[in-house]
């Protein structure tokens, strides 16, 4: 209690502080994002056994449909795989701002606001944070998958993980961007995240085949970046890492984390009037 | 420590509507004063704090911070002032422990001095056995104090506190302010607080900024504003009270004196001085008095004599906004 008064506070130095660096700084924000995660095996384990569920009870159906013709080319498993890899990666990143909104709300994240920490590392730090329970799901799902006719190509699951924390890097900075810009109507987050998710996710041809849809989607799926990523990844998981497939699909990757980016910033920026 | 000039803030709600929140405020602020910036919901307190802690940009004018600016150097005054938001700093499913281990990491210090910072502050605020719970877990007043902690971690010279005790009840406001004066002796800080609570401002500030619409109405020191722009209130009981307005009329600085029945009540500058003498004038004049009372002013009194309006009423009708919108 008396302590303060006691010991010599004015000796402990009004912090001096290094110069600040961008990496510093994020990997602050991550570090204090992932603490909760670490106290909660529980929800991480859930989120190690959900794809595996959905691959389960998915997987079949999807054979009984397009099995036997071959626009899957070859295994069900190693055109599904990637995909729902990418699926897990697109709804982790797309509702993370639903995290923030929370934040805004108690003040928590105003305290971060007022602190030294550069703007672009709370958003990156925290984009960044959901890529660590991924990276487990990933490594859950191929070790389960690869004994079921899934060839596991190292080099190319390890590039394709990649290319994922890119494009998660960039969706998450966009939820999080969604999450500021509608912070004062709380619940328009779900519905624009909803609304925008199923549509991205059916035109890209990640759950089923476009090839077996009407040629006006193929057409549609052409303009969304996801059917390139969704592309590159089966190409990556493959083994096939030198192609313009995957070419395509890191410029996808790219090309949403730098707009996911600046928008976010600029958001971080204003997120206090 | 804090200098501002004409400093304003306008919020575009629509292309036809603005809200001038902040109009041109000046507010010079010493090292080491302890400043309440007091006014009702919607006057520009809470934006003038915002802005001073370079959360929102101002519109126009400028604001020297801990010696630096507002708008040109934003980075250095947020490593030199502490801030107390309405809202609570820590984030809900983190430890009160870790919350404050961070808020050292990222002010610069390394985990072990902040490890250290933590111990110290959880102690001097009666927080160390709650280290390890999470934050969502905390009373209302645990999480207060925990709020004041985090604001305090890199010993800033300079602290700024929003309201720092709304919705907690007498016992926890006084156990809070306790420790932030406790704090603001042993840092020698400057302390900045907006409040909407009379007596808090008025116990607690040694000096009382009151704003209203946007603007500095008032500031001065809470027994100087109440002897100069409120004055004492007299209350009297006798048999004839048109008589004994009559006499209390003639009192120094006389004014709003009404009386009705048996009852007479007249504002004067020197209450305790002035009470006998109207006795004297009564016995004098074969009108006594029966009972009579002098009751010193509120700041209340201060903001009604300053506007007409009561802060009390605002304080009723605005009390369901919560955060102050403007």
């Amino acid at each position: 209690m008396t302590s303060l008064l006691d010991s010599p506070t004015r000796s402990t130095p009004p912090t001096t502080i290094q110069r600040r660096s961008l990496l510093r700084d994020t990997l602050i924000v991550a570090a204090r994002e992932l603490r909760p995660v670490r106290r909660d095996p529980f929800s991480v384990m859930f989120g190690m056994v959900q794809p595996l569920v959905f691959l389960a009870l998915f997987g079949p159906l999807l054979v009984g449909v397009v099995g036997d013709s071959d626009v899957l080319g070859g295994s069900v498993w190693q055109w599904f795989v990637p995909a729902i890899l990418v699926q897990v990666a697109l709804f982790g990143t797309s509702t993370v701002g639903a995290n923030l909104l929370f934040e805004l709300q108690t003040g928590a994240h105003e305290r971060m606001l007022v602190t030294p920490l550069s703007r672009p590392s709370l958003l990156v730090g925290r984009s960044l944070k959901e890529m660590v329970p991924l990276a487990l799901q990933a490594v859950v799902i191929l070790a389960v998958m690869t004994p079921f006719s899934f060839d596991l190509h190292l080099t190319g699951a390890l590039a394709g993980l990649a290319l994922l924390a890119v494009f998660g890097v960039g969706l998450g900075s966009l939820s999080y961007a969604l999450a500021l810009a509608v912070r004062k109507q709380d619940w328009m987050f779900w519905v624009v995240q909803q609304t925008l998710i199923f549509p991205l996710m059916l035109l890209s041809g990640l759950l089923l085949p476009l090839e077996s849809g009407p040629g006006w989607m193929q057409v549609v799926a052409k303009f969304n970046p996801l059917t390139y990523l969704v592309d590159a990844e089966r190409s990556l998981f493959a083994g096939d890492i030198v192609s313009t497939t995957v070419l395509w699909g890191v410029l996808a990757g790219l090309i949403t984390a730098a707009l996911g980016l600046v928008v976010g910033i600029r958001g971080m920026s204003r997120s206090a009037d | 420590m804090i200098s501002t000039r004409a400093l304003r803030k306008d919020f575009v709600v629509s292309r036809s509507h603005t809200v001038h929140a902040v109009r041109g405020i000046d507010l010079d602020v010493e090292p080491g004063e302890l400043v309440a910036v007091l006014g009702p919901n919607g006057a520009g307190k809470t934006t003038t704090m915002r802005m001073l802690t370079t959360l929102i940009a101002p519109t126009a004018g400028t604001a020297q911070v801990a010696g630096f600016d507002v708008t040109a150097q934003p980075a250095e005054v947020r490593r030199r002032i502490g801030y107390v938001g309405q809202g609570n700093a820590a984030g809900h499913s983190q430890l009160a422990g870790d919350e404050l281990t961070s808020q050292g990491v990222i002010y610069g210090l390394d985990r072990r001095a902040a490890k250290r910072r933590t111990d110290e502050l959880l102690d001097g605020l009666d927080l160390t056995s709650l280290a390890r719970r999470k934050v969502s877990e905390l009373s209302g007043g645990q999480r207060r104090r925990l709020d004041v902690a985090m604001g305090l971690v890199h010993v800033p010279t300079l602290l700024f506190l929003d309201e720092p005790s709304t919705g907690l009840d007498p016992q926890n406001r006084a156990n809070l302010w306790e420790h932030i004066l406790r704090m603001r002796a042993a840092y020698d800080m400057t302390v900045v607080l907006t409040t909407h609570y009379l007596d808090e401002a008025d116990s607690m500030a040694e000096r009382v900024v009151v704003v209203d619409h946007g603007e500095v109405i008032a500031d001065d020191t809470p027994e100087a504003l109440k002897s100069r722009l409120a004055g004492d209130r007299l209350v009297v009981h006798g048999t004839d009270s048109r008589r004994l307005a009559e006499l209390a009329q003639r009192l120094p600085g006389a004014r709003e004196v009404r009386y009705a029945d048996t009852r007479v009540e007249a504002r004067v500058d020197d209450g305790p001085s002035a009470l006998p003498e109207l006795i004297r004038a009564g016995v004098d004049a074969g009108v006594p008095i029966t009972s009579a009372q002098v009751h010193r002013p509120t700041l209340d009194d201060v903001f009604l004599a300053l506007t007409g309006r009561s802060l009390r009423e605002n304080e009723s009708t605005d009390s369901t906004a919560g955060k102050e919108a403007a």
